[in-house]
C-alpha cells in the first residue's frame, strides 16, 4: 500500500526532470527565435499581403 | 489491446507512429492552452490510459507534460509582470501537500486494480462537469470560463473584487493576513486551502489544476485575472515539478511520451496565444464547452470498451477525445484567419 512520503533524492529521476526543464527553455527560445525569423512571411502566406492586424 | 497496435521499436521506446501522434496531439493541446489558458492538459491523462498505458505513467507523463508547458507560459508571463510570486509562494505548501495526498491515493487504487477505473470515472464527472458550466457560460455570454481577453489588457487597480470573494475576504480574518497585487488582502489559511483542495486534483488526475484553481483564486481570494492566471501558471512549475519527481521516482513519468508532447504543445501555444488578439473568445468558448463534454463520454465509452475488452469501443473513446480536441483547435485557427483576412480587407479598402 502506497503511503504519503517525502521526497528522498534520485539522481536518475532529477536528471530526467531536469530534460524536460531543459527542453522546456529550449523550445522557449527556440521557438521564439523561429517566430521573428519565419512569422512574417507566414503570416504572409496564410492572410495574404501585409497581416500586422495586431 | 490497442496500446500493442501501435507499439514497435522507435525513440525513447516509443514508435515513430505514436512519436508523430504524440507531436500532433501536443500541437492540439498547445492550440488550446495557448487561446484558452486552461483546458490543455486534461486531455492528456485519458487519452494515454486509453492507449492502456498503466494509470501511474499516464498520470505521471500527463503531469511532467504540464510541468513543462507551465514553464514555458510561465516565462512569457512573467515577461508581461503578471506573477504575484508572494501569493505563488503561499500556494506552494497547500499543493504540494495536497499532490502528495492525491498521488498516494493512485498509487493505493493501483496497488487494489482499481486506478484506471477510477480516475476514468473522476474524469466522466470533472470533463462532464466543467463541460456543462462553461457551454451554459458561453450559451449566457457572460464569460467566466477561461481567460477573459479584453480584461488581460486592463490595469491590476481597475478590477472589481467578485463579490463572494469580498465576503470571504471579511469573514475569513484569521492571522496571518496577506497583502497581494491589486491591493487584495486575504488570510493566508484561505489561499492555502485552495492550494490543498487543486493540490489533491492535480496529484490524482495529474492534471495542472488550473480550470479550478483559476477561478478559485478570482472568486475565493479575489486576486485580479491575469494575476490568477500569471501566479497559477507559476505555482504549476513548482507543483508540476515536484508531483513529476515523485512519479518519476516510482517510474510513473515517461520520456518517450513527454518530450514529443512538450515538442509539439510549445508549438500550438505560441499559435493559441497569438489567436487571442484576433479571436472573440465567447465565439469559441461553446465549442470550448463541447469539447469537454464529448470528451467526458469518451472516457466512458473507452471506459466500457477495456471493461469489455472491446477494441472497437476503445478505438471510438480514443477518436472522440483527440478529434473533439483537433475540431475545437482547428476551429480557433479557422477563426483566427477568417479575422486577419477581414482585417485585412477593411484595411484595403480604406487606404483606397
Amino acid at each position: 500500500m502506497a503511503g504519503l512520503e517525502i521526497p528522498t533524492w534520485d539522481p536518475e529521476t532529477a536528471l530526467l526532470i531536469g530534460a524536460i526543464l531543459l527542453e522546456a527553455f529550449v523550445l522557449y527560445v527556440g521557438y521564439g527565435g523561429l517566430e521573428r525569423l519565419v512569422g512574417p512571411s507566414l503570416m504572409r502566406l496564410v492572410v495574404g499581403g501585409d497581416a500586422s492586424a495586431r | 489491446m490497442l496500446g500493442s497496435l501501435l507499439s514497435g521499436a522507435g525513440f525513447l521506446g516509443t514508435s515513430p507512429e505514436m512519436l508523430a501522434l504524440f507531436v500532433g496531439f501536443g500541437l492540439v493541446v498547445g492550440v488550446l492552452f495557448g487561446f484558452f489558458g486552461m483546458g490543455g492538459s486534461f486531455l492528456v491523462t485519458p487519452a494515454l490510459l486509453m492507449l492502456e498505458y498503466p494509470a501511474p505513467v499516464a498520470v505521471g507523463s500527463g503531469m511532467a507534460f504540464v510541468f513543462g508547458t507551465a514553464v514555458i507560459a510561465t516565462l512569457k508571463h512573467h515577461d508581461l509582470g503578471q506573477v504575484d510570486y508572494k501569493l505563488g509562494a503561499i500556494m506552494i505548501t497547500g499543493t504540494t501537500i495536497g499532490i502528495e495526498v492525491g498521488r498516494a491515493s493512485v498509487y493505493y487504487l493501483e496497488s487494489m486494480g482499481l486506478a484506471g477505473g477510477v480516475i476514468s470515472v473522476a474524469y466522466v464527472v470533472l470533463l462532464g462537469g466543467v463541460g456543462a458550466m462553461v457551454t451554459r457560460d458561453a450559451l449566457k455570454s457572460d464569460g467566466e470560463g477561461g481567460i477573459d481577453h479584453e480584461a488581460t489588457d486592463r490595469d491590476l487597480d481597475e478590477y472589481e473584487i467578485p463579490e463572494i470573494a469580498e465576503k470571504i475576504q471579511r469573514t475569513v480574518r484569521i492571522p496571518p493576513m496577506v497583502t497581494l497585487r491589486g491591493d487584495v488582502r486575504v488570510s493566508a489559511w484561505v489561499i492555502t486551502a485552495v492550494a490543498f483542495a487543486t493540490g489533491v486534483l492535480s496529484g490524482f488526475l495529474g492534471v495542472g489544476g488550473g480550470f479550478i484553481r483559476m477561478p478559485a483564486m478570482i472568486y475565493a481570494i479575489g486576486v485580479p485575472v491575469p494575476v490568477a492566471v500569471g501566479t497559477d501558471l507559476f505555482e504549476i512549475v513548482f507543483s508540476g515539478g515536484l508531483g513529476s519527481y515523485l512519479y518519476g521516482q516510482g517510474g510513473g513519468v515517461n520520456l518517450g511520451i513527454v518530450a514529443p508532447l512538450l515538442f509539439g504543445s510549445a508549438l500550438g501555444a505560441r499559435v493559441g496565444s497569438a489567436a487571442t488578439a484576433v479571436v472573440d473568445a465567447d465565439e469559441i468558448k461553446v465549442y470550448f464547452g463541447g469539447m469537454l463534454l464529448v470528451g467526458s463520454v469518451a472516457v466512458g465509452i473507452g471506459e466500457v470498451g477495456s471493461y469489455l475488452g472491446n477494441a472497437t469501443l476503445e478505438l471510438l473513446g480514443l477518436v472522440l477525445v483527440i478529434g473533439a480536441a483537433v475540431v475545437v483547435a482547428f476551429g480557433v485557427l479557422y477563426a483566427a484567419i477568417t479575422s486577419l483576412r477581414v482585417t485585412r480587407r477593411r484595411r484595403t479598402s480604406t487606404a483606397d
